[in-house]
């Protein structure tokens, strides 16, 4: 076993439900064991910090090969819905947290929680619209002081 | 595999410093792999944590993960970091004589 991580500093880009996840496992399995962790939000990321969308991410069905669907059926106007539901349902079955769930108990866990400015003001938010595990609105560059000494985890 | 004298007693530990074999531990071995761990005092909070991980690695062979003790244990996840800071669930397990417990959640 080599050197132990001492910090990751997570960084969530996509807005789809297998977007998400990975970064916030990572986040959370860090503090588990007993890594330091901030959590950067950002693009469309930002939608699992928003008070209106975090309960409604969905899974990515077009141009998604992993999910072995053919890009027209993926399509279909609900089909993104039935599947998130149906990945939602497994999900609960394995006491998987809804993100919204799953943000407040990375919280709870003293990691940081942030999101990105420049996403920020490209979308036109503030700090009202999201939900109040968020600790600040962040440049890049504060993020990389944040990040200092540690690992930066992409996703 | 290493054999470890804790409190008077020698007790087996894997590479990573968790029980081979869960009967050895007593509270006296528990309380000192506490201090070990650099929690001092061992507050009755502590031992409702690792009480509970003991009762559930023998109910269900393997020792509950972090949102389990959060839901189950009656001590929330806010105060179990606060308790355990480098990591609820593998550190108690550590201290209650139990293997880490497998889970990614």
């Amino acid at each position: 076993m080599g050197e132990a991580i001492q910090k990751v500093s997570v960084v969530i880009s996509k807005g789809s439900l297998d977007g998400i996840y990975p970064g916030l496992i990572m986040a959370n399995g860090a503090r588990a064991e007993g890594i330091e962790a901030n959590l950067f939000f950002t693009f469309f990321g930002l939608d699992a910090i928003h008070r209106q969308r975090h309960d409604h991410i969905k899974i990515s069905t077009v141009g998604n090969p992993g999910l072995h669907v053919p890009t027209l059926i993926g399509g279909l106007p609900g089909l993104s819905s039935i599947v998130t539901h149906m990945m939602e349902k497994k999900m609960e079955h394995l006491d998987i947290p809804s993100i919204p769930e799953f943000i407040e108990m990375i919280s709870d866990t003293g990691a940081g929680i942030y999101a990105c400015k420049a996403s920020v003001d490209l979308f036109g938010l503030s700090k009202g619209d999201f939900v109040d595990q968020v600790d600040d609105i962040i440049t890049v560059g504060d993020f990389y002081d944040r990040a200092a000494g540690g690992q930066i985890i992409f996703t | 595999m290493t054999a470890r004298t804790i409190a008077g007693a020698t007790i087996e530990l894997n590479d990573e410093g968790f029980f081979e074999h869960p009967e050895q531990w007593t509270r006296e071995i528990g309380e000192q792999i506490a201090k070990d761990e650099g929690i001092d005092p061992v507050t009755p909070l502590h031992w409702r944590v690792i009480d509970f991980m003991r009762r559930e690695y023998f109910a269900k062979g393997t020792g509950p993960t972090v949102r389990m003790l959060g839901k189950t244990s009656g001590v929330t996840v806010k105060e179990l970091y606060q308790l355990f800071p480098k990591g609820p669930a593998k550190v108690a397990a550590k201290i209650a004589g139990i293997p880490k417990p497998k889970g990614c959640i």
